[in-house]
C-alpha cells in the first residue's frame, strides 16, 4: 500500500513537470542601471519555473510542481500562477512604485519576488516598504535548483555506475576504455594531487568518497551553469546549497578529529592565563574555515553569472545592436573564464576540504613540545 | 553611482594587490626552482583562494547593500 501512494505520489509530480509557453511574470521594458540590476538579480537567484528562452507568451519554460503545506498538503504546477495582478504602492517618502505579481485562477496564493503567500480575500497587502504582509505557507516546492540537483544526481550516478561497473567487469588492473577512460585520470588527479599531499598516505582511503563526490558534485552543477538555453541554472551559487556542503566538511573535520586536534583547541601550547583568550579564539577558527569554504563557492559562481548577463545586458540598456561588437565578445571572454573557474572551484573546495580533515587527522611528533 | 559599487572596488583592489604578489613571489621561485613547479602552484592556488575568500566577503557585503 505505501509503495502504491509513494509510486502516486512521484507519477502525480513528474505529470506536474511540463513544457508550456508563457512566463509567470511579464517583465517590462528595461530603461535604467537599476532596472537591469534587478532584472540580473531575478535571473541569479531561485525561480518555480525553469525559463529557457523567450518573454512573456512565447517564452518557452518548463512547469515546475509546487508543493505546500497548508491545511494538509497542497500540490499542483507552476502554470497555475496565471493571473498577472498590478497593485500601484504609495512608498513611506510619497514615491509611487507598480508592482506585478501573479495568482492561481483560484485566487487562493500569489506569487511575488519568487515568493508564495496566501492572499486575503484574493488580495496581497503591502507594507509601507513595499513589502507583503500577507502569511506565508511552508513551501516544499521542487523549485528550479530542487530540479538541477535532481538532474546533477541523475548525470552523476549514470557516469559513476557505468565506470564503477567497468571496474568491476574488466578487472581494476586492465586499461580503461570509454567513458571510464575520460574519468581514470581526474579520479586520480583527485587522490595523487589533492587527497594523498593534504591528508596523508596512511589515511586517506577513508575520505575518498567524499572528496570524489563533493569535486565531480561541485563541478557538474558548475558546468551545467554555463549552459546556454538550460536558464543559466545557479545552484553552486546558492547560499543554502554551499552552507549544506561546507557544514558535510565541518561535521567530517570534527568527527574524524583525533586526540592532537583537540589538544589543540582546548590545550593550546601557551601559557594557561591566555586560555580564556586562545580557547574561544580556536573555536572560532574551526567555525571560519567552513564559512569561507561556503562564501567562496557561492561568490564566486554567482559574480561570475552577475559579470556575464552584465555585458549581455549592456546591449538592452543601450538599446542598440552597435553595442554588442564590445559586449558578445566579452562576455564570451567571461564565459570562457567561467569554464576554467567551474573546474577550480571544485578543485578548491575539494582540496580546502583535504586540507582541513588532513589537520584533523595529523600525527604530531611530541619532541618539540615545552621547549 | 552607488556605496555598494564602491565597496567592490575596493574589496577588487584588496584582492588583486594580495593576488598580485603571490603571483610574482610563485614566478620567482619557479623561475629558481623549475623541479619544485608543481608544488609551488599548488601552495599558490591554496594562498590565493584564501586572499580570494577575503575579497569575497566585501563583494558579498557590498552585493547586499548596493
Amino acid at each position: 500500500m505505501v509503495v502504491n501512494r509513494i509510486l502516486s505520489l512521484v507519477f502525480a509530480l513528474v505529470t506536474l513537470f511540463n513544457f508550456s509557453a508563457s512566463a509567470i511574470v511579464v517583465e517590462g521594458e528595461i530603461d535604467n542601471g537599476s532596472e537591469m540590476s534587478a532584472f540580473i538579480l531575478h535571473h541569479v537567484v531561485d525561480d518555480h519555473e525553469w525559463h529557457f528562452y523567450g518573454e512573456g507568451e512565447k517564452a518557452i519554460h518548463l512547469a515546475l510542481p509546487i508543493i505546500l503545506v497548508d491545511n494538509g498538503l497542497q500540490v499542483f504546477s507552476s502554470d497555475r500562477f496565471s493571473v498577472v495582478k498590478v497593485d500601484t504602492l504609495h512608498g513611506h517618502h510619497g514615491e509611487a512604485s507598480v508592482e506585478k505579481y501573479a495568482q492561481t485562477e483560484d485566487g487562493n496564493y500569489a506569487l511575488f519576488h519568487g515568493k508564495i503567500y496566501k492572499t486575503e480575500n484574493g488580495v496581497l497587502n503591502f507594507d509601507e516598504h513595499g513589502h507583503p504582509t500577507n502569511t506565508r505557507p511552508l513551501d516544499f516546492s521542487i523549485t528550479k535548483n530542487v530540479a538541477v540537483l535532481f538532474l546533477a544526481t541523475i548525470i552523476m550516478i549514470l557516469i559513476f555506475f557505468n565506470v564503477g561497473k567497468a571496474y568491476k567487469t574488466r578487472g581494476v588492473n586492465s586499461a580503461p576504455k570509454g567513458l571510464q577512460s575520460f574519468m581514470e585520470p581526474l579520479i586520480l588527479f583527485v587522490r595523487n594531487e589533492v587527497a594523498i599531499p593534504n591528508i596523508g598516505e596512511k589515511k586517506y582511503a577513508k575520505f575518498m568518497p567524499y572528496l570524489l563526490t563533493a569535486f565531480f558534485f561541485i563541478w557538474i552543477i558548475n558546468l551545467l551553469g554555463l549552459i546556454p538555453f538550460l536558464g543559466g541554472v545557479n545552484l553552486t551559487g546558492n547560499i543554502s546549497f554551499t552552507v549544506v556542503l561546507a557544514l558535510i566538511t565541518y561535521f567530517i573535520t570534527q568527527f574524524s578529529g583525533n586526540k592532537d586536534y583537540w589538544k589543540h583547541v582546548f590545550l593550546p601550547p601557551v601559557p594557561v592565563a591566555l586560555y580564556p583568550i586562545m580557547i574561544p579564539v580556536e573555536i572560532i577558527g574551526t567555525l571560519t574555515k567552513p564559512f569561507a569554504l561556503m562564501i567562496r563557492l557561492f561568490a564566486n559562481i554567482t559574480a561570475g553569472h552577475i559579470v556575464v548577463l552584465a555585458f549581455i545586458g549592456i546591449i538592452f540598456l543601450n538599446k542598440s545592436a552597435g553595442w554588442s561588437a564590445l559586449s558578445i565578445p566579452m562576455g564570451l571572454f567571461i564565459s570562457a573564464l567561467e569554464l576554467l573557474v567551474a573546474f577550480l572551484q571544485a578543485y578548491i573546495f575539494t582540496m580546502l576540504s583535504a586540507l582541513f580533515i588532513g589537520t584533523a587527522v595529523e600525527e604530531h611528533d611530541h619532541h618539540d613540545d615545552h621547549h | 553611482m552607488s556605496l555598494g559599487a564602491i565597496g567592490a572596488g575596493l574589496a577588487v583592489i584588496g584582492a588583486g594587490f594580495g593576488i598580485g604578489k603571490i603571483g610574482s613571489s610563485a614566478m620567482e621561485s619557479i623561475a629558481r626552482q623549475p623541479e619544485a613547479a608543481s608544488k609551488i602552484q599548488t601552495a599558490m592556488i591554496i594562498a590565493a583562494a584564501l586572499i580570494e575568500g577575503v575579497a569575497l566577503f566585501g563583494v558579498v557585503v557590498a552585493l547586499l547593500q548596493g
